[in-house]
């Protein structure tokens, strides 16, 4: 069932690009390049026609499971459905055709659009100001912090070093934390499963740049403490950084601009509905408070209004504060198109019954498996719990199987081994677009499995069967890389 | 039910009952009181999809698309190629675009052999021996490599070409914000990176040298010379490509390049006001894995047949945590399979063949422009698709002549270059005809 590579069809000579002949004067490239600079040997591309390379990439999206093939609840992903009328907008040629440094004069649908989605994320998220600027969360978390560290050094506060990230977090926190120079601090998470607040006073301090909290965080969980938790940053001088990943929780009920957030990231790619694309292209907005608005990144997007022309879009570069930018030109616009589009067709009561739908779902997902699995944080949950199977006292069986196992009915496994504090946990979240009998024959399945890993555990274990590939060998994988197809001479 | 929340009202009462809830508001218990919001989020009023429709389009007709409407000569890092309509078609296909990271391998070979294939072209044009599955631009993946290559030198400067793209010369400056690197600018008087200059700069304490090729003004650096200067030093040689120019152009790694990064937007991926775009890194053999982002393997599942996995993972951020190799988690998967599904088509001819095209109308396009009275050539030596001109009027004055002839000119430098004021940077890629050349030339000449 598996396929071959692109390098291993076609044969010598074929193309499938049909180039138009040259219509200017053609000197030789030879007499142009300089001859150090000459390429000697052609790079080894395919040589397939225009069936074959058709063929080849339908195949290979046959092997792929995506939002569109079945149910994905992958915790801390929201992969829920992505609206085909979003993907129509945003391949208008009004949009896709739009060179970055053409006149703004050319470019006012687009500018108007990204001076309106900042508003409307500000608005959701409780921020005065947003940049659109980063690519994905993890390049929001990076702009977020060096905000904050600008806003630091501006006060002559050099020597916070540490930022605080609770042992729950995504290994994207403390990894950013690096890339700006600082310190990771890790928070304990107490009984309940949020921060716990004596070890968080313990650590917060002169020296403390800022906490990074996700909430709701990583086990789905709401920290109630949280306007202790921010007021006790705060007091230490240090600023409340909020990893926006899980909004789709909140949404239309609270913000986190209103927990006490300074900073926050959202993921357009998760909340915002627009699709994943197999690892991307996504979109990672900063918002942050008025006081932080002099070290965004340059440009944004103002209006200026006039009596005779009206309202006119343009790039504000000015900045002596900001931090710089995080990226060309002004983020993923292409994906913001798609998120724009999904915030008008929802509005704020939409938007509020997506979140609370994806809440009601994961709630009774969470009921209908707490008889045969351990629920390691037994409370009403946001829009994702954890797991940490199984309540039989299997051992034999391990979430990879379980995960595997899935495959087989025809599900994506939900985000495993993640958070770490949960041992062998299992993250589900079901999203708003799924329905109860999705849900319930999910639920099944999971029970069904359960069961197998007791009565028949080798099924379990040696799962997938169904699958194009059995389980791969990653170690092998890892030991020896193998990273690029070479022709064999 | 909006929002595409397909639960009927029996469902949610019968869900609701299930959790043990009378509302929806029980289900939100552990927010505040105080916390919560009291009245709706003030947004516009929900559309139909309809409405919606015509609303996008109507907003997209408030633009006007430089590929759709104009004959546009602007390039600095954002092309205006030919995207064939079979890659449009392949990368809508939602098994690729409604999959997340592919973190299954079972169920994401499709994904997971395409990037193995993206990453072997990579390899291909740059003549190195591993690249990663994307970065999420050109300018981010300079600054990573420049950032990797001090932690793996262990020295603390970096020096950069003022040929290299302005914008991505200002995200290195972000990268490094926080970092004890500091970054130093190597003078590009004549168009080209100073080679004196650079050599007396190359102290022991210099991690990197990044250098673009064709650098920003579209000019060809002397590769095989500053590759063996650069080797001299514990330095690492960053090289910035283009991905296209690499049809015709000696790969960065057979002129003693360490990292080559640059974007692929050019191919297959529209230009979309700047993004998305797709980053692309590739290093030498040394350096796989010193490399940030995602990287997929060759590997056999158990009963031998081939397979691919993300492989390496313990550089990466889930694992190592504050230890990783970068932050990155999400790239541009999408926009690479795009580049994959482009370089496909071209193949190993194609991409020669649109090369020479960008470099012959190029050529033409200068020559023609500088033969007029009151255009200046500012910079000697050869260029690829961009080259510098100076015309007799303010670059802003030109522009608007040539806009209101259907013209999208040049791109102003003194907006990037003081010095070089009233340049302009001309790009001329293979979708310009002959004959929107001469009506450039032809309108350059009479707008004085
Ligand atoms: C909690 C959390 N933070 C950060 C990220 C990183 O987001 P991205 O992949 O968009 O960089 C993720 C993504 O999985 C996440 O779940």
């Amino acid at each position: 069932m598996t396929k071959p590579l692109i390098f291993e069809l076609g044969s010598p000579g074929r193309t499938a690009a049909g180039l138009p002949e040259p219509d200017v004067p053609v000197t030789k490239p030879e007499e142009l390049l300089p001859f150090g600079m000459r390429r000697e040997r052609q790079a080894e591309l395919p040589e397939v026609s225009e069936v074959d390379l058709v063929r080849h990439y339908t195949r290979l999206s046959s092997l792929n499971y995506g939002v569109d093939t079945g149910f994905y609840p992958l915790g801390s992903c929201t992969m829920k459905y992505n609206p085909k009328v979003n993907e129509a907008a945003a391949s208008l040629p009004g949009f896709t055709g739009l060179h970055p440094y053409q006149p703004e004069e050319l470019s006012q649908g687009a500018l108007k659009l990204m001076y309106r989605l900042e508003r409307y994320l500000g608005e959701i998220a409780g921020m005065d100001r947003f940049t659109l600027q980063p690519a994905a969360g993890a390049h929001g978390e990076l702009t977020g912090l060096l905000i904050i560290r600008a806003y630091h050094v501006q006060n002559g506060e050099t020597q916070r070093n540490k930022v605080l990230v609770p042992d729950s977090a995504h290994g994207t926190n403390p990894a950013t934390a690096a890339m700006c120079g600082y310190e990771t601090v890790q928070v304990k998470s107490n009984s309940r499963g949020g921060v716990d607040l004596d070890d968080l006073w313990r650590l917060a301090g002169a020296d403390t740049a800022a906490i990074m909290l996700t909430n709701p965080n990583t086990l789905g969980i709401f920290d109630e403490n949280i306007k202790q938790i921010t007021d006790i940053v705060h007091e230490a001088g240090g600023l409340a950084y909020c990893d926006g990943a899980n909004t789709n929780a909140i949404m239309g009920k609270v913000r986190p601009g209103d927990m006490g957030f300074d900073v926050v990231h959202l993921n357009l790619h998760k909340t915002f509905a627009t699709p994943h694309g197999g690892g991307g292209p996504g979109s990672g907005p900063v918002g942050v408070k008025d006081f932080l608005t002099p070290f965004l990144p340059r440009p944004l997007v103002e209006c200026r209004v006039d009596e005779e022309a009206g309202k006119t879009y343009y790039l504000d570069h000015r900045g002596g504060q900001s931090i710089g930018r995080v990226k060309a030109f002004y983020g993923n616009f292409g994906v913001m198109v798609k998120a724009y589009a999904y915030i008008r067709m929802l509005g704020a009561a939409g938007l509020t019954e997506a979140s609370e739908h994806a809440v009601l779902n994961a709630n009774y997902l969470k009921e209908k498996l707490r008889e045969t699995y351990v629920l390691p944080y037994d409370r009403t949950c946001m829009h994702e719990f954890v797991l940490s199977p199984l309540k039989s006292g299997e051992r034999k069986v391990r979430t990879l199987d379980l995960a595997k196992r899935l495959m087989d009915y025809g599900y994506h496994p939900p985000t495993i081994y993640f958070p770490l504090i949960v041992e062998e946990a299992l993250m589900i979240e079901p999203t708003e677009t799924e329905s109860k009998e999705t849900l319930d024959g999910f639920a099944a399945a999971l029970r069904q499995i359960a069961r197998e890993a007791l009565e028949q555990p080798e099924t379990v274990t040696g799962a997938p069967h169904r699958t194009p590939v059995k389980r791969l060998d990653e170690v092998t994988a890892a030991r020896k890389p193998v990273l690029r197809y070479q022709r064999q001479s | 039910m909006a929002g595409f929340v397909p639960h009927t009202d029996a469902d949610r009462a019968a869900m609701l009952k299930a959790v043990g809830a009378d509302r929806m508001d029980d289900l939100f218990r552990d927010v505040p009181g105080d916390m919560l919001l009291q009245q709706p989020l003030d947004l516009p009023a929900p559309l139909s999809e309809m409405e919606l429709a015509t609303h996008m389009r109507l907003l997209a007709a408030q633009n006007k698309p430089a590929a759709e409407e104009y004959s546009c000569f602007l390039g600095a890092g954002t092309y205006d190629h030919y995207v064939p309509s079979v890659v449009q078609h392949l990368v809508q296909r939602s098994e690729f675009y409604t999959a997340y990271t592919p973190y299954q391998p079972e169920i994401s070979q499709g994904t997971l052999q395409a990037v193995f294939e993206f990453q072997s072209m990579i390899c291909e044009l740059t003549g190195m021996e591993a690249a990663n599955a994307s970065m999420y631009d050109g300018a981010t993946a300079t600054a990573e490599g420049a950032v990797m290559a001090c932690r793996v030198t262990g020295k603390n400067k970096i020096l950069v070409s003022a040929a290299l793209h302005p914008e991505y010369r200002q995200v290195l400056n972000t990268y490094t914000a926080g970092l004890s690197v500091t970054v130093e600018e190597i003078p590009a008087p004549q168009g080209r990176t100073a080679l004196e200059t650079l050599e007396r700069n190359l102290g022991p304490d210099v991690g990197c040298v990044v250098v673009q090729n064709p650098n920003f003004f579209g000019i060809i650096e002397d590769g095989p010379i500053l590759g063996e200067v650069v080797n001299q030093s514990k330095a690492l040689f960053l090289v910035c490509a283009d991905p296209v120019s690499l049809g015709l152009l000696k790969p960065p790694g057979e002129y003693g390049a360490d990292i080559v990064t640059g974007d692929a937007q050019a191919m297959g991926n529209s230009m979309f006001y700047g993004g998305p775009h797709v980053g692309f890194f590739a290093v030498t053999g040394r350096y796989v894995r010193k490399m940030p982002g995602r990287v997929v393997g060759r590997t056999t599942d158990g009963e031998g047949k081939r397979g691919f996995v993300l492989t390496l993972q313990a550089r990466e951020q889930h694992i190592r945590r504050e230890k990783a190799t970068s932050n990155i988690c999400s790239n541009q998967a999408l926009c690479a399979l795009a580049a994959t599904i482009h370089l496909s088509y071209l193949g190993k001819n194609g991409l020669k063949k649109l090369a020479e095209l960008c470099l012959a109308k190029a050529r033409y396009a200068y020559q023609q422009l500088v033969r007029l009275d009151g255009v200046e050539p500012v910079f000697e030596g050869s260029f690829f698709k961009e080259f510098v001109i100076k015309p007799r009027l303010s670059p802003a004055k030109v522009n608007s002549y040539l806009l209101e002839h259907g013209i999208i000119g040049g791109l102003d430098l003194g907006r990037f270059y003081p010095e070089l004021s009233g340049g302009m940077l001309f790009c001329v890629t293979e979708t310009r005809s002959r004959q929107e050349i001469d009506c450039l030339v032809g309108r350059m000449g009479v707008c004085k």
